[in-house]
């Protein structure tokens, strides 16, 4: 099982719900439209040949500040590079940010049985921030999906109860969000330090 | 005369706190990894049974000191500040690591920049984590504190020491 042969069948099974893929050293993806997200997952959960019976993370990406800064070299002073080396050309490099789209919504999956993994991103506007829940086919989205509410703001319909999960109900807003201010303090006791 | 102990009073004071520094019990309301650390100082190795601190009682009610061990975010705050509220008098609080001294380094949505923003604190032992040693420091600082304290509740000024300890 490589990862050509899952992001071919997600393609070849649903042409008209990846918008792109690639594998950028090893990292099976697929950008899916919004849309097709339950019935790409029930496929990859359901089919015999993928069985991704392991829902191992769900989260978000704020993408709204992306690129529009200097890149800030956060690796340099552990000696790793931050961008690939001209002696290691990548044959398929990450495209980067998904246009048009604030968040992009990630679920990373494996299959115990096939011992392989793949990468779905899920672009999503700022205006109508909701993607479908997994819950009904991964019970263990549950707590992902409420922790991605809680930062990123992003909802996901059907599911059984989003609440906050990391922050406290009085708190307004959602601080993993860029426009979030960096300094805004909300306790509940004490003074706004 | 008001300022001016009689000689049966001070040593009354004397006998009080040197009670009240060998039998302390302690809550601690460990939140992270100085967890580790705590565990590390109240263990054979340190030994805090030495200085009459080593029954920690997991009830506020029962315990003298508060040893605040690990980060306090906003969330949390509300339940430290009750269980503090909690604690019989004579109290004391112990902020154990950077983290509850000054929020250490963090500095964002989710911590409380030091718990002396939220309730009174005796001793602050910094430290990321602190060594055992710093921790028995602290300790003997407050046995110190504790010893210099009226029987009444008032507490000394945190740098004067009694002359009876400085002899």
């Amino acid at each position: 099982m490589t990862d050509s042969f899952l992001i071919k069948s997600v393609t070849d099974q649903f042409p008209d719900a990846a918008l792109a893929s690639h594998a950028y050293r090893g990292d099976a993806t697929v950008v899916l439209r919004r849309e097709s997200l339950l019935e790409v997952a029930r496929f990859l959960k359901e089919d015999p040949t993928t069985q991704m019976n392991f829902l191992m993370d769900l989260t978000a990406v704020d993408y709204s500040t992306f690129g529009k800064g200097p890149a800030l070299a956060f690796f340099s002073s552990s000696g790793v590079s931050v961008r690939p080396t001209p002696e290691m050309p990548d044959q398929d490099p990450w495209p980067g940010p998904p246009d048009d789209a604030r968040f992009a919504v990630l679920y990373h999956f494996y299959s115990t049985t096939h011992k392989h993994r793949l990468r779905l991103v899920v672009p999503v506007e700022e205006a109508t921030p909701e993607v479908d829940s997994l819950t009904a086919l991964w019970p263990g989205a549950n707590w992902l999906e409420r922790e991605a509410w809680d930062m990123f703001g992003v909802g996901f319909r059907g599911h059984p109860d989003l609440r906050r999960i990391l922050m406290y109900e009085e708190f307004d807003g959602h601080p993993l969000r860029k426009d979030y201010p960096v300094n805004k303090r909300q306790p509940l006791i004490g003074p706004k330090n | 005369m008001q300022n001016d102990p009689s000689y049966f009073t001070s040593r009354l004071d004397e006998a009080i706190g040197w009670a009240r520094k060998y039998s302390i019990f302690q809550y601690p309301f460990v939140t992270a990894c100085c967890g580790m650390e705590y565990m590390a100082t109240a263990c054979s190795h340190y030994d805090v049974d030495r200085f009459g601190a080593g029954l920690p009682r997991f009830s506020p009610r029962q315990a003298d000191v508060l040893f605040v061990v690990g980060t306090i975010s906003h969330k949390m705050a509300p339940v430290l500040k009750r269980i503090h509220d909690q604690m019989a008098e004579p109290n004391w609080v112990v902020a154990f690591g950077v983290c509850t001294c000054t929020g250490g380094f963090y500095d964002n949505y989710a911590t409380v920049m030091g718990i002396d923003t939220i309730m009174p604190v005796d001793v602050y032992i910094p430290g990321c984590p602190p060594r055992p040693e710093m921790v028995l420091d602290g300790l003997m600082k407050l046995q110190d504190k504790i010893q210099s304290q009226h029987t009444t509740g008032k507490r000394a000024a945190p740098e004067s020491r009694p002359a009876i300890l400085s002899a």
